[in-house]
């Protein structure tokens, strides 16, 4: 049983952060979306109905439970409304300053048993840790994209997670309907440790000439099996954070896959982002969450 | 469209007993050699279709046994039906293009596979074409993690099933192809583009060495 009742997720207006938003409230926790912006987060409430309408249409789920839901489901610009939650995820930018500034202001507005967890892909939650006075309550919880649908959660302690708090964070996500597995702090954990070089491998190939990106993406679905391609999932991913993701990863992994390809700085200084700005390296007609 | 095949003996796009042997005539407009079967240029076909291993098309087609400053290219096109080492056979096409390929032999190709039931991907005359050049680095990455102790083969397995969608994990998958195949693939890779990537990973040296004692 979870001790968890009350679950924050800051960065909510991502496109991570709305999704583990979606999984807390689903699963019957009263949820609270923090982010910066209002019209953001009025943006991904709107988003996250039309998923759970989805949901309703596909027959997932009943009209009733879709109104319990996002009825658990409240936003917030104001940080001090996370003080009462037992567990707070961050989303946010992946940027170890941010998220360490973020667990120092949430350190002096939870209670003192709130367990922080951090989504982190890349950065080590023993720093990120490092940025409050709870180091024994900070754990790393990392979703796979797209949230809403994916079961995985990597569990990571950091040096001075507790066994408890540990434990609790292990519950919480079984509690969740999802699968939790247990990987050491390292960079990347196991998912992005393989998927990040990989996916900057797709794009050094386009680069490189080696195939069209719908011939690239048809090659690895159809040979391998994959639900999506690489490119796809870039686009999905947005190219900006895929730039970040390897920003944060190189330089202390040293791995040349790990950098970010010169053709997706060019993209994204283009104003290409992927799937969130209409175009990446496919177009898209519309923006709506993906699944439901 | 009809096609003739020629054959050195077993095809590991297409083994013993499968469909698309035996729907092949004589004297075709398309002729696909398999298995390293002698190639016989010949400008009269729309198509000629050379099965390829790792090997670029270019050791096929190359004037003198080189290639020509990135103006090759004619009616022959290169090939492979991808498969995991010892899996079964997929069913993706790679279709193997040079700078200069004839389009009606490019379209023919498309239509003759597609017809028959392929998904068909086109890709340039580069080592390793779009699958193996993606994965095996992967693959080496995913060995190299399981020597360093970052988590058990299982996990990483199950990570990127439940994680990512993958049917299989990279580990049970390296190793149900066969960890000598994976030498031969990644060091082909390795010898053409020098990056440490591609560098076979421990276990696969390993196995490769074991083969040959």
């Amino acid at each position: 049983m979870s001790k968890i009742k009350k679950v924050g997720v800051c960065g909510a207006a991502g496109t991570m952060g709305a999704g583990i938003a979606i999984v807390a409230a689903r699963a019957g926790f009263e949820t609270v979306a923090y982010d910066l912006s209002a019209d953001a987060l009025e943006k991904a409430a709107t988003q996250t109905a039309g998923f759970f309408d989805k949901s309703v249409a596909r027959g997932k789920m009943s009209e009733v439970d879709r109104d319990a839901v996002l009825g658990r489901l409240t936003s917030t610009t104001d940080l001090e409304d996370l003080g009462d939650c037992d567990l707070v995820i961050e989303a946010v930018f992946e940027d170890l300053a941010t998220k360490q500034g973020l667990l120092k202001q949430l350190d002096g507005i939870c209670g003192e048993r709130t367990i922080f967890a951090s989504n982190t892909s890349t950065l080590s939650i023993t720093e990120i840790a490092s940025g409050c006075e709870r180091q024994d309550r900070v754990v790393g919880l990392h979703f796979c994209l797209p949230a809403q649908l994916m079961k995985l959660i990597e569990v990571s302690p950091g040096i001075n997670t507790s066994k408890e708090t540990f434990h609790t964070a292990w519950v919480w996500t079984e509690a969740t309907g999802q699968i939790p597995v247990e990987t050491q702090d390292k960079p990347g954990f196991i998912l992005n440790a393989l998927l990040v070089p990989f996916n900057n491998d797709a794009i050094r190939a386009v680069e490189a000439g080696v195939a069209e990106p719908g011939d690239i993406d048809k090659a690895i679905k159809s040979g391998l099996g994959y639900k999506m391609g690489p490119l796809e999932l870039i686009d999905l991913i947005g190219l900006d954070t895929q730039i970040r993701l390897g920003e944060a990863f190189y330089p202390i992994t040293l791995d040349p896959r790990a950098a970010a390809p010169a053709l997706l700085r060019r993209m994204v200084a283009a104003g290409d982002l992927g799937r969130k700005s209409g175009r990446g390296f496919f177009d898209y007609g519309n923006k709506a969450m993906f699944g439901g | 469209m009809t096609y003739t095949i020629v054959s050195n003996g077993d095809s590991g796009s297409f083994p013993t007993g499968d469909a698309f042997l035996s729907d092949a005539s004589q004297d075709a407009e398309v002729v696909i050699y398999l298995a390293g079967a002698p190639l016989h240029a010949d400008d009269g076909k729309t198509a000629i279709l050379v099965e390829l291993g790792t090997e670029c098309l270019g050791v096929h087609t190359g004037e003198g046994g080189g290639e020509n400053a990135g103006e090759e290219g004619s009616n022959i096109l290169g090939f492979n039906r991808y498969r995991n080492g010892s899996d079964a056979p997929s069913n993706l096409i790679e279709l193997v293009r040079q700078p200069r390929s004839s389009q009606t032999a490019i379209d023919a190709a498309k239509v003759l596979f597609e017809t028959a039931g392929f998904e068909v991907a086109l890709c340039s005359d580069q080592t390793g074409r779009i699958i193996d050049r993606l994965v095996r680095p992967k693959y080496n990455a995913a060995l190299r993690f399981l020597d360093e102790g970052l988590a058990s083969a299982k996990d990483m397995d199950l990570t990127c099933r439940m994680g990512l969608g993958y049917p299989d994990g990279p580990i049970e998958r390296v190793c149900r192809g066969g960890l000598g195949h994976h030498y031969d693939v990644t060091q082909a890779l390795f010898e053409t583009n020098g990056t440490p990537g591609y560098a076979p990973a421990r276990r696969a040296v390993v196995a490769k060495q074991r083969k040959t004692r």
